[in-house]
């Protein structure tokens, strides 16, 4: 493999996972907060769709981004609201918004099939981008990707060393404790669900404003908000490690298309499906590493064991369940 | 001074706080005394904010409060330990300190280090506040509440229930800290049913029953008179069970297990028909994995356990069920009740043999039947969860089965008041009475083992140290072997 072409996977790798990085992150700081949404995958679509259709009709790119993600936002608050007000689970609305949201995605869309929109320019950072192999690897893409290594950093920080990370922390873990330090549970999980949405928006919108740029059934970010949500599980809501399984799944992904070029032979399909099942299979890998039995086992083989610890971890405790006083 | 004028707090049908009426002078330990469900925690969550009540006032100092909030009765000095441990056992002790008291945009780590260092010397805690609390012990958890609730501000500190579950060194520990903090200047409301504990720290009680002031008392107290006041009828003491000791039907040999903190080692014991018999040591020594290996909820890793000579090991929790050996956890909404059920539910649940269309007028009628013989303050469609720990344990003894044959229960009494503790005895000796029923037990109060059973073991590192009939052995020796000096044996 010669420099040009790692170079070119590498880049593609941090572009891809882009949108991943927005949805799952956007996930675990709902999740923190005690809410399950399950509506990512509908929700993705639909904000995709807002964010053609507006930027299209608009010819505003950022109105697009806007838009879908107050979309994104709004879903979530559905979510939210229902299990907070009405006593409903979390689960059912959530499962029941996917449906909706992808067909009301696709019934609004259909107009915009197959339309050519705007789409977000490359910005290459000057000076930056001009380094050697690295320039072209992670300053050579969008101002959309450049916001994402932002805001990856940026919620880490807000989530681990503020204190109004460790309040949302409180929530997701013991809302009786949180209520009785005089932190109002509800309000937190409505402002977070709210805030998660939007960056599921965003997620959304930057499938059709330039990763899968355009409109039409089937769009190519459907099955995303699945892989976003096993990625919270896969980081155990730690927002680091959420991102590196992003990347991962990224660079599986991108290595499907590379592979394809290289062994003609294998069909096309194996490299395609591919990081779906090595996904489920790392899930199952994290499952295994809390069983007992291999904790005893590995108690003396420190690589292993190093490697269990980063690995094992819990949700947060209250999470998809009701709090009330 | 606090007072708190005529409070109504009522839960649908409910009366939890029915007209109470005190005063809480500053600077001293005031205790609050009742049996399970008297409207005890109910009045201190009303008096920190966790809950409103539906009428009534609390005065502060001669003015007026209304506390919307626990937040708020905190700005007026007033913090809460709660009966269950309110905090967050993912995080660490530090974090978990500063949680609800950091403000702004970045956590001052350091200084709040500062401020738990000083306070937990002041007091002679000795926390690590890198430790995640889910490693601590209850009453570790408590002294890190303690010291947060302090770093507020804390003038009035109510504690509920904080003798439940912490072992007798950390009760010293927290008597002695509460004692300094009283002589800052502090005021100390004490929630509790044991009169023990209240007797020896407090200067005032008031004593609570069924939601209204039954009381008050100052120092000296008269024991008696507290007892009047907290039970209206007084239920007689168990005593030791007199009969003759039946044949030998339960016994384990040679049994080694894993599980706990230390596990079971080379354990023999055979179990006589009648006997009740008392497991004490300090918690974790081998008495829970014990009960567990008995009732086949555990494997074990070499020996036998034998029923009636016949080898059960390897055989399902099921099958030790169906031959008549039944295991009460200690932790009953955890492990002994399904939360979100009802009481009928349970009822139906536990009907054996189980039919295959449930017959809800069935359970409707053997759940009030339960709910009269057992005396369970709750209707049949109350869920468990809000059920009183009294409450919860009656109706798990409701729930045996008619003639159990081996009975393993686990702090049996735990948090029970004096009456409902004669209540449950009462009702378990009958069993032995009728049913040739053998009772194993653990309590971590030994008078409790000396009252009731006829034969006691005591446990130190997962084996035991002293198997010997009560009415032969003393308080001492048993002490002594607790803390692992016997040598008998």
């Amino acid at each position: 493999m010669n420099d040009f072409s790692a170079m070119m996977i590498l880049s593609s790798i941090i572009a891809a996972a882009c949108p991943i990085i927005f949805a799952a992150i956007g996930e675990t700081i709902t999740e923190k907060s005690g809410v399950i949404n399950l509506s990512l995958d509908g929700t993705i679509l639909l904000s995709a769709m807002t964010a053609f259709v507006i930027s299209y009709s608009t010819g505003s790119v950022f109105l697009g981004f806007f838009m879908a993600s107050l979309v994104g936002g709004f879903v979530a608050l559905i979510v939210v609201f229902f299990s907070i007000y009405l006593r409903v689970s979390q689960v059912a609305v959530g499962f029941v918004l996917t449906l909706t949201c992808r067909d009301l995605a696709y019934f609004i869309g259909n107009p915009y099939s197959r339309l050519l929109g705007p789409q977000v320019q490359p910005l290459p950072i000057p000076f930056l981008s001009d380094l050697p192999f690295i320039g072209t690897a992670f300053f050579s893409h969008n101002v959309v990707v450049y916001v994402c290594y932002i805001f990856f950093f940026f919620s880490w920080f807000y989530i681990e060393k503020t204190p109004m990370g460790h309040i949302l922390k409180a929530v997701g873990e013991h809302p009786h404790a949180a209520y009785s330090r005089g932190i109002h549970p509800h309000r937190i999980q409505l402002i977070y669900g709210f805030v998660g949405g939007v960056f599921v928006g965003i997620a959304g919108a930057s499938y059709s404003l330039f990763m899968k740029a355009g409109w039409g059934r089937p769009q190519g970010c459907e099955g995303i908000g699945w892989i976003a949500l096993a990625l919270v599980i896969f980081g155990g809501w730690n927002i680091s490690r959420v991102v590196i399984g992003c990347y991962l799944f990224s660079f599986l992904q991108v290595m499907g298309i590379f592979f394809q070029q290289w062994f003609p032979t294998f069909p096309s399909p194996v490299f395609q499906v591919a990081p779906f099942p090595l996904m489920i299979f790392s899930l199952v890998i994290i499952h295994v590493s809390q069983n007992d039995k291999i904790r005893e086992w590995s108690k003396d083989k420190n690589v292993i064991l190093f490697f269990l610890n980063r690995f094992s971890h819990s949700a947060p405790a209250h999470l998809g369940k009701r709090f009330h006083v | 001074m606090i007072e708190i004028i005529d409070i109504h707090k009522h839960y649908g049908h409910v009366k939890a706080n029915n007209g109470i009426s005190m005063t809480i002078k500053d600077g001293s330990i005031h205790a609050i005394l009742g049996e399970n469900g008297a409207g005890k925690s109910t009045l201190m969550k009303i008096l920190s904010g966790y809950i409103h009540q539906n009428s009534g006032l609390i005065k502060i100092n001669d003015q007026i409060v209304d506390f919307s909030s626990t937040s708020v009765a905190a700005t007026f000095g007033i913090g809460m330990l709660y009966q269950d441990p309110m905090d967050f056992p993912q995080l660490s002790v530090i974090d978990n300190f500063m949680i609800g008291q950091a403000k702004g945009i970045f956590i001052k780590k350091r200084t709040f280090l500062n401020r738990f260092y000083h306070l937990s010397q002041s007091l002679g805690f000795s926390l690590e506040p890198d430790c995640l609390v889910k490693t601590l012990t209850v009453g570790e958890r408590q002294q890190l509440e303690i010291l947060r609730l302090l770093s507020l501000g804390t003038q009035v500190l109510i504690l509920d229930e904080p003798t439940t579950g912490i072992s007798d060194l950390q009760k010293d520990t927290l008597f002695s800290a509460l004692t300094r903090l009283t002589r800052d200047g502090k005021s100390i409301v004490l929630v509790s049913h044991k009169l023990e504990d209240v007797e020896t720290l407090c200067d005032t009680i008031t004593v609570l029953r069924q939601g209204r002031v039954s009381g008050h008392m100052v120092k000296p107290f008269d024991t008696n008179k507290l007892l009047d006041l907290m039970f209206e009828t007084r239920s007689s003491p168990p005593g030791r069970l007199v009969t003759s000791q039946g044949p030998v039907f339960f016994s384990l040999n040679q049994v080694s297990a894993k599980g706990g903190r230390v596990g079971l080692k080379n354990l023999n014991l055979k179990i006589h028909q009648h006997d009740v018999i008392g497991l004490a040591g300090l918690e974790g020594s081998g008495q829970s994995v014990f009960l567990k290996v008995s009732s086949g909820l555990l494997p074990v890793q070499s020996g036998t356990i034998c029923l009636d000579n016949k080898n059960i090991v390897g055989k399902s929790h099921v099958y030790f069920q169906n031959s008549g050996i039944t295991y009460l956890p200690s932790s009953r909404l955890e492990e002994g009740l399904v939360p979100g059920l009802s009481i009928t539910q349970h009822v139906s649940l536990s009907a054996r043999p189980k039919p295959l269309i449930v017959n809800h007028k069935k359970a409707l009628i053997s759940s009030r039947d339960a709910i009269d013989t057992f005396h369970i303050k709750a209707r049949p469609d109350s869920y468990v969860e809000t059920l009183s720990g009294g409450n919860q344990q009656r109706l798990l003894l409701s729930l045996l089965p008619l003639k159990p044959r081996l009975l393993l229960l686990e702090n049996p009494t735990r948090g029970l008041d004096l009456s409902s503790a004669y209540f449950v005895w009462n009702h378990l000796q009958a069993f032995c009475k009728t049913d040739h029923t053998s009772i194993l037990f653990t309590s971590s109060e030994i008078d409790e083992i000396m009252m009731v059973s006829n034969r006691i073991l005591v446990f130190y590192d997962g084996k035991v140290v002293l198997d010997k009939k009560t009415a032969e052995t003393t308080i001492h020796e048993i002490g002594a072997a607790i803390a692992g000096k016997s040598v008998h044996l």
